[in-house]
């Protein structure tokens, strides 16, 4: 089946399996592998990534469930060299480290803080819960985010 | 060995990473963000038996569905199928428990390989695993270690036994101890089945070139070169006719990158078929598939003065160890005999651990192995006899910590393998003051036990040591590049933990550059002649060491070749800025010298282990209505040596604590009397989220840097895991203390905390 999205800004069109889940779609055939899968059964939200503005499982949601829509990857949350504010508060707060549930944490992330730049700590730690990360503990996580709120004042996505 | 000078910028300091710019921007390259031309894509079928006899496998409907390649079994591996060896303390007397790559005759847990496809897509793979009919006549399936010695049912029959070896951990004359001793306690205790769980799945890519007849695999992890060394054996190929490539690895904590059945399925498979194949794991292969950890039964028994002296420590454990012994799985059992005495002065010790194989997915090691359940079987067991002597919970520890000035001290000798280590340095007394100051314990202490807001009050505390920079010895070679950067090339590897940082710092301050000009290559097995791996905390403090010597040794070859241009000696000559050798007024530019070949290798050998050390406090709610036990506040405080690198080594730990905290309040791998696996996703299988443990804090001090490197560090990152268990289940004994409940058994899970509750409850009705 023919499928058109916008990713990351750019116009796609892509023949796909009506069974090809948009993560596979993404990593796979477009070449977008920063969306990482890491269940495959909608628990860890590492493939988490913008439809239309709002978070969604990759995994969860089939290729063609996207047709004509807005898709942003993690690939398309900085441009060039420089990382977004919320980037680089991950590093700051050294908020990732083997980083296979950055993209998930970061798209979840700007999702939220998009709609809701003023979300207080148990707002973050709310949203975040619904991504798993082995390594951080949450801790760095949260701070980054709660020092990235600074960026999204004034409703500019960052 | 005192530690060199560095020039201290970078060392010691919270550096941000440099993995981060290309992880953060979705540029890392994990295993299965690679491809190749005319790749096929591998998936397994598992057992789903957990004890059988394989009667017959009929793969021809999978074989004839459009875009399978091939289906392999046993038969297709060659007249005897390879085993997989054990890595870590191999004896004869376990090899007939090793793993063989796929099962041939019986089938041993839920998860063995039975059959690998090789298909065009992924999906089309795991379609022919359900036209794959394996007929399996059912065994009674042993799940209970602690039953597995009665033999009635044999994993191996060959064998003759369940119990596949026996260790023990010895010290002065326990005998003796317990008879003269004022006061005894003995005690059962319970660590259930959990493990690691790597946010990244395993995954394999391998290729095979025919014309050169070379095989390269990607995905390679925390022991490369020791893998390939097992890997050449067993499909007959040189060791250098291997290249095992090391990519971005998403959380290794143990279970990853050792070698399992896909190890060798998957380059087997390129090789028969001539095409690149790749397999990656999903999440409920995972949990099937990948090392399970902790499952251990324990009978202790402490012999003491009346003034809570400690005279002697006996026990027997009992490991499930499932239905393999995997490359390192003994290490746990092992680790649980030598450390149950934990950071204490125990004079007489008699400790055995025994491996009972059983139906389930073979164990192996998971961050702090051994060490975690020794923990909670010492301190919970602490806790009851200070009670019984009267001795407060705290002083009872002080007085039997092992004081510094006994220091280097002896560990009890694990038999029947190489089994002496000794604590390094260390003031033990100075992390549990300053723990005990930090979580505010004498403020605190009025709350224990009490009723606030409907929730039981209650603090827990423990100590602990942690071993690391294991042996025998890491390399490191670094090299000046004509564009005047710095290469270092090191054979320890990464699993997620920021070891290219912290080499980097360690180069820059060793060659005074400023770090970005060293770049680090680590772990693939194309870098350096030989690299033993990321385990045991060991890659920074090995790798490290490596590093800074050969930096030295960089250094004097610059100067020499520096004073061979200038025609002076090497003395006068001095390195500036690492872009000129300058002596008398005189100077010539690196990039010049650079092409008389400026390398330094060099070899750090260490038999030595180092010990972290430290104490951990918390404080818990207990509600009584739910059994739900929340954290208020967890304190670490250990003693590292010198940390390299602050910022990262903080977040080690936290990590690390809540992985402990998961462990012990939610994490279970539940089995049924079948040997079917219950918590079987992640959905089933409770992992922490942002939400639980918001309230962790940790201080890390360098107190006692480790005599036994050149760096002073100690092995780092697993202390944060440790003592987790038996802090948490003392917190939850001291809110409940109105009830005398004693948690005896793992996890604290809210069923498990309320059921405890009932039945004090109901007896003291009774
Ligand atoms: S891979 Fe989609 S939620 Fe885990
Ligand atoms: S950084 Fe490793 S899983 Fe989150």
């Amino acid at each position: 089946m023919q499928v058109s999205m916008e990713i990351n800004g750019k116009a796609v069109s892509i023949d796909v399996e009506p069974r090809m889940t948009l993560a596979d779609c993404l990593r796979h055939h477009l070449g977008l592998t920063g969306t990482h899968v890491g269940c495959e059964h909608g628990v860890c939200g590492a493939c988490t990534v913008m439809v239309d503005g709002a978070a969604m499982r990759s995994c969860l949601m089939l290729a063609v469930q996207a047709d004509k829509a807005k898709v942003v990857t993690v690939e398309g949350l900085s441009c060039d060299e420089a990382l977004s504010p919320l980037q680089a508060a991950f590093r700051k707060h050294h908020a990732l480290q083997c980083g296979f549930c950055t993209p998930g944490m970061l798209t979840t992330a700007h999702a939220l803080l998009s709609k809701e730049p003023q979300a207080d700590e148990t707002r973050v730690r709310e949203v975040l819960s619904g991504n798993l990360c082995r390594c951080t503990g949450y801790t760095a996580l949260v701070e980054a985010v709660l020092e990235a709120r600074d960026a999204y004042q004034g409703g500019q996505e960052a | 060995m005192t530690p060199m000078h560095v020039l201290n910028s970078y060392v010691g300091s919270p550096v941000e990473r440099i993995e981060d710019l290309r992880l953060l921007r979705g540029k890392g390259q994990f295993v299965d963000d690679l491809t190749r031309e005319g790749l096929l894509h591998a998936a397994i079928l598992r057992s789903n038996v957990a004890h059988g006899r394989i009667l017959s496998i009929e793969t021809r409907d999978a074989l004839d569905l459009p875009g399978v390649h091939a289906v392999l079994t046993a038969p297709d591996f060659g007249p005897s199928v390879p085993v997989i060896p054990l890595r870590l303390m191999p004896m004869p007397s376990l090899e007939p428990f090793a793993q063989p790559v796929i099962a041939s005759d019986k089938v041993r847990y839920v998860g063995e390989p039975v059959a690998v496809v090789l298909a065009e897509s992924a999906a089309i793979a795991e379609d022919a695993l359900e036209l794959i009919y394996a007929e399996i006549e059912p065994l009674p399936a042993i799940v209970d270690g602690t039953k597995a010695g009665d033999g009635q049912v044999l994993l191996v029959e060959s064998s003759g036994t369940n119990e596949a070896a026996q260790y023990s951990a010895l010290l002065g004359d326990v005998e003796r101890a317990f008879q003269e001793a004022e006061y005894v306690r003995r005690e059962k205790f319970r660590v259930h089945r959990h493990t690691a769980l790597p946010m990244e799945p395993r995954g394999i890519l391998a290729e095979w070139d025919q014309e050169s007849e070379r095989l390269v695999v990607w995905g390679a992890a925390k022991v490369p070169f020791a893998n390939r060394r097992i890997l050449a054996q067993q499909m007959g190929l040189a060791e250098e006719d291997i290249d095992m490539i090391e990519n971005d690895v998403g959380g290794g904590f143990g279970v990853r990158g050792e070698f399992y059945p896909e190890d060798f399925l998957v380059p087997f498979a390129a090789r028969l078929t001539g095409r690149p194949v790749k397999w990656i794991e999903d999440r409920r292969e995972h949990l099937i598939a990948t090392n399970h950890a902790r499952e251990v039964d324990c009978e202790v028994e402490i012999a003491c003065r009346k003034d809570g002296t400690i005279l002697g420590l006996r026990g027997s454990a009992f490991v499930d160890m499932g239905a393999y012994l995997r490359t390192n799985g003994v290490i746990g059992p092992r680790n649980v005999a030598q450390f149950l005495v934990g950071p204490y002065l125990i004079p007489n010790v008699a400790v055995t651990a025994s491996l009972m194989m059983t139906n389930k997915t073979p164990v192996g090691t998971y961050r702090g192995p051994g060490r975690y359940e020794a923990d909670f079987f010492r301190e919970r067991l602490f806790d009851m006899v200070a009670r019984d002597l009267g001795i407060d919970r705290v002083e009872f520890r002080r007085r039997n910590l092992v004081p510094e000035d006994m220091i280097p001290y002896a560990l009890p000798t694990v038999t029947p393998v190489e089994g002496r280590t000794q604590f390094d340095s260390g003031d033990y007394q100075a992390t549990l003051a300053r723990c005990l100051e930090e979580i505010g314990w004498d403020e605190k202490a009025a709350l224990q036990g009490r009723l606030i807001d409907g929730r039981y009050h209650g603090l827990g505390i423990g100590c602990f040591v942690e071993g690391g920079g294991t042996g025998p010895r890491e390399t490191a070679r670094l090299v000046v590049e004509a564009d005047g950067t710095l290469s270092v090339f090191v054979g320890t590897s990464a699993v997620g933990q920021g070891l290219e940082t912290a080499c980097a710092q360690i180069a820059a301050d060793a060659l005074e550059v400023p770090m970005e000009r060293v770049r680090i290559y680590h772990g693939s097995t194309t870098y350096v002649r030989e690299g033993f791996g990321s385990f045991h905390s060991r890659a920074v403090v090995m790798g490290g060491s490596a590093i800074q010597l050969a930096a030295e040794a960089l250094k004097e070859k610059v100067r020499e070749a520096g004073a061979r241009h200038l025609g002076c000696s090497p003395d006068e000559a001095r390195i500036v800025d690492w872009t000129a050798v300058t002596a008398g007024g005189k100077s010539v530019e690196l990039a010049e010298l650079a092409a008389e070949d400026l390398t330094a290798e060099h070899t750090f050998a260490n038999t030595k282990h180092t010990y972290s050390y430290g104490a951990h406090a918390a404080h818990v709610a207990v509600d009584p209505k739910t059994g739900a036990v929340e954290v208020l506040d967890y304190l670490a405080v250990e003693d590292v040596g010198r940390a390299i690198n602050p910022l990262t080594l903080h977040g080690q730990t936290i990590g690390a604590i809540v992985q402990g905290l998961g462990g012990t309040l939610l994490e279970h791998l539940i089995y049924d009397e079948n040997g079917q696996l219950l918590t079987g996703s992640l959905a089933d299988y409770m992992m922490p989220t942002a939400s639980d443990y918001p309230n962790i804090r940790v201080v890390t001090l360098q107190l006692r840097p480790s005599p036994v490197n050149p760096l002073g560090a100690k092995g780092a990152g697993e202390g944060g895991i440790i003592p987790v268990g038996g802090v948490i289940a003392n917190a939850v004994a001291a809110a409940l203390a109105p009830f005398d409940v004693q948690p005896r058994e793992l996890p604290l899970s809210p069923p498990r905390v309320w059921a405890m509750l009932k039945t004090a409850r109901e007896g003291a009705i009774v």
